[in-house]
């Protein structure tokens, strides 16, 4: 068979594979061809790390209690060597325990919750311990006192009390007390402090830990609110904004009770929360529940992965829809770009700045870049000191960029960091040299282009259909390979030809 | 409109870059035979066994520490050129046509020190010139004097032809004259002109400048309708003995006329640019399958030769 017969043979098959796997999947196991046609599903992964030192450990960490507003799909604890059991009186907590450990250990505990759509939080009904005064230090018995007699008169009741108190502990009324309080009590967070000040002034009160549910969220801390309870019933308050009630996406970790985690035998520990949303349908659910149904493609599921090399995942999946817009600009229509892949490099980039601040922020750069270069260029250096010199360079830009930005209250520029700087490095160099051989004007062109097709790849990959099918369909990677298996056969002109070789077809 | 201009197009038998790179240099240039026109000493190694004539060679630099002995290399010389030699399209070259006390002279007319060459030599051997930005190494060169007949249709620089071979059959010529407006360089893309040469007898066909018909060199004022290419028939033996010596079925033969020694190879290219339909207004690819289409092609050079005049003779072929 010929080569090109062999390419259109292996390219269809890979397109008729796809296709296949795809339809079977979306009809057959009912994952979503849409976006957001389905429930959000909450991967949730909390990450403890410690170090241990050759004595016995015992960890407890406190787990979510079933809540009316999420419900809880599926539960991992991964803790090889280690022994396992949940407590469950009063509060669930997880117990880990191992005879000897050493050097720094991990351990995870992963949770799938789903939105109950319309369900709301309902006041917890249970009835609050008494209140027990809080034991302050002289220096902070004076300001809390001050405190607490300045809210008294502005308030009339527990919870603008409360609201007047969180006020003046987060600066947005101006306190002197609150100042002195904060300092004397250094190390303790805003939260803490405020159920200190309400036991004081005998109202029940006691901490809530939790997380907001934000797509690809790593390695955040708890959050804290507080919650308060007026005699009649509980009443949350978010510590940074005073609002009441339960800020919107909170997932509530954990409800009173004194810690997060405990630990005998080790030390430095940290728990951290890494948060995925994933688009699954309701049935979709079902078969990953019942494990025992699960197919060989479910389960070579990108989803089996622990979180954080899925939200890698996420991004690799649409290198290729990337990739897949360079060859049709380059095949098809003819579009000069600087460097073959550059520009997916530089989509991905602009994933993270957004796309006004990412063009700015690059073309800036480069232009900096290449006036430093320039100079670069009239003295006699070799060539890979040369590209070493521009390569600091950049990354001093990108430093002083940051910092002014910064000064500027001009966040968005932090993400500046996202870009290659090796790449950008190189393409100072490689535009440097274009324009002393062929001048700016093919600099532009080059530029543009590249910069274009960054542009239409970034549009691509951030749009909300293409990033769900290429995420929950990964077959469709064997679509695009065939797609590209073909393009590169394709011997019909390009684009740009149209209107190069125009002049040999008119009169 | 835009399938009325690919019909057109078709018709007209023009030859896109992505035709070009599938349908023949993938399919008739081996890829280990690529060093041997990519590789300039190995080019000029290969032209000696085949009696083609190229520059001479004066010198080697393939490591920055023999750049300190450059000025001994170079001082005797009047005349010479450097290039990379790997490079392509002409970048990175250095002519120096002359001297002025120590300074060398560009043929711009501006001076160049002894250091100022020394950069460029180490910019060459770091490899920004080269394909793939591989480590190069230099070659100095013996400076071509071109023929006062054809320096006229040029600005500064040297106007060269280049012949596109067909698995041994050249099958379309132009001349790059360089302008002022091509900084002296031989480079349509650049502005210089393209003239179209008859294949046959080496006369003009039209010439072009960027996307427009001219008469004349913007420079000069030369017309270019009076242009004849001298001991053409030599250049097309050359043409064709290069696919001998290649072994390469799509090659483009840059050749200059030297006042004394006549035709020489300046540079083969295995991945010429498709600007020659530009310049002659005909499409490549008509004439490409009109050799695919022939029998026989155990042919000697000269054979090819006269094929190639019997085929494509004075009625240039339409549709």
């Amino acid at each position: 068979m010929s080569p090109k017969g062999q390419v259109y043979l292996f390219a269809i098959l890979f397109i008729l594979i796809g296709l296949g796997l795809t339809i079977y999947k979306s009809t057959v196991l009912q994952f979503p061809l849409l976006p957001d046609t389905e429930r959000k599903v909450w991967d949730i992964e909390a990450k403890i790390t410690f170090d241990s030192g050759n004595t016995p450990l015992t960890l407890s960490l406190a787990l979510p209690a079933k809540q009316q507003q999420y419900r809880i799909l599926d539960e991992v604890f991964a803790s090889s060597g280690y022994g396992f059991t949940i407590e469950d009186n009063h509060q669930r907590r997880a117990i880990w325990t191992r005879r000897e450990a050493s050097g720094p250990q991990t351990l995870y505990y992963r949770l799938k919750i789903t939105d109950r759509s319309g369900a709301r939080a309902t006041p917890m009904l249970d009835l609050p311990e008494t209140v027990v005064p809080p034991i302050w230090t002289p220096a902070e018995e004076t300001a809390a006192a001050g405190l607490i007699r300045t809210a008294t008169e502005v308030s009339a009741e527990p919870a603008s009390f409360t609201q007047q108190l969180l006020k003046m502990m987060n600066g947005q009324s101006i306190s002197q007390d609150a100042q002195l309080l904060l300092e004397a009590s250094r190390g303790d967070s805003i939260a803490q402090i405020t159920i200190k000040l309400l036991n004081a002034a005998d109202i029940p009160a006691r901490m809530v830990r939790g997380i907001y549910l934000e797509n690809r969220h790593y390695n955040q801390r708890a959050e804290e609110i507080i919650e308060i309870h007026d005699g009649r019933q509980w009443i949350f308050f978010d510590p940074k904004t005073a609002a009441r009630g339960v800020p919107e996406n909170f997932f509530m970790w954990q409800r009173g009770g004194q810690s997060l985690l405990d630990i005998i035998g080790g030390y430095n520990s940290r728990v951290r929360f890494s948060v995925l949303g994933n688009d699954i349908s309701a049935k979709a659910v079902a078969l990953k529940e019942a494990q025992t149904e699960a197919t060989a493609l479910v389960d070579f599921n990108i989803y089996s992965l622990p979180l954080d090399k899925q939200n890698i995942f996420k991004m690799l999946l649409l290198v290729p829809i990337g990739a897949l817009v360079v060859v049709i600009f380059r095949v098809l229509i003819g579009l000069k770009t600087s460097g073959t892949f550059m520009p997916v490099l530089i989509a991905l980039a602009f994933i993270q700045t957004t796309l006004a601040a990412g063009v700015l922020i690059l073309v800036s750069l480069v232009a900096v870049g290449l006036w430093i270069r320039s100079y670069l260029s009239k003295l006699d250096m070799l060539m890979v000191a040369r590209l070493a010199a521009v390569l600091i360079t950049v990354v001093i830009l990108m430093a002083g960029f940051s910092v002014l930005s910064y000064k500027l209250g001009l966040d968005q520029v932090l993400t500046i960091t996202f870009f290659p700087m090796i790449i950008i490095a190189w393409t100072i160099e490689r535009m440097s040299i274009i324009w002393e051989e062929e001048g700016p004007r093919e600099v532009v062109t080059q530029g543009g282009g590249s910069l274009i097709v960054s542009i239409i790849a970034y549009l691509l990959m951030t749009n909300n259909f293409i990033e769900h099918l290429t995420y929950n369909f990964p077959e469709i990677l064997l679509i695009e390979l065939g797609i590209i298996m073909i393009l590169g056969q394709y011997t019909g002109y390009r684009l740009t030809e149209l209107k190069r070789f125009r002049f040999l077809i008119e009169k | 409109m835009l399938w009325n201009t690919i019909a057109k197009f078709k018709r007209k038998g023009i030859l896109g870059m992505n035709a070009r790179n599938v349908a023949y240099i993938a399919r008739y240039n081996d890829r280990h035979r690529y060093p041997l026109v990519d590789d300039k000493l190995k080019t000029k190694e290969a032209a000696r066994k085949y009696n083609i004539k190229v520059p001479d060679l004066y010198g080697v630099i393939r490591y920055t520490a023999e750049l300190k002995a450059l000025g001994d290399l170079l001082n005797p010389l009047t005349g010479f050129a450097v290039k990379p030699l790997r490079g392509s399209g002409g970048k990175g070259i250095i002519i120096i046509t002359g001297r002025d006390g120590d300074a060398f002279v560009k043929p711009s007319g501006k001076m160049m020190s002894l250091r100022d060459i020394r950069r460029d030599i180490s910019n060459i051997l770091s490899g920004v010139y080269s394909l793939g930005g591989r480590p190069d190494t230099a070659i100095i060169e013996s400076l071509v004097r071109g023929q006062p007949d054809m320096l006229k249709y040029s600005f500064e620089g040297l106007p060269d032809i280049r012949v596109i071979v067909f698995r041994g059959f050249p099958v379309m010529a132009m001349m790059r004259c360089p302008t002022s407006l091509s900084d002296g360089k031989a480079n349509l893309h650049q502005g210089a002109v393209g003239v179209g040469l008859d294949i046959c007898t080496g006369r003009a066909i039209r010439a072009v400048q960027r996307s427009t018909l001219v008469d004349r060199h913007p420079d000069s004022g030369v017309d270019f309708s009076d242009l004849a290419i001298p001991d053409w028939e030599e250049i097309l033996l050359l043409a064709a003995k290069c696919y001998d010596m290649t072994g390469l079925g799509y090659i483009g033969c840059d050749f200059v006329l030297d006042e004394i020694r006549g035709p020489m190879i300046l540079e083969l290219n295995a991945r010429p640019g498709l600007a020659v339909q530009i310049a002659n207004g005909i499409g490549l690819k008509t004439r490409l399958e009109a050799i695919e289409a022939l029998e026989h092609f155990d042919l000697h050079a000269e054979e090819r030769v006269a094929l190639v005049k019997e085929k494509f003779g004075s009625h240039p072929e339409r549709g």
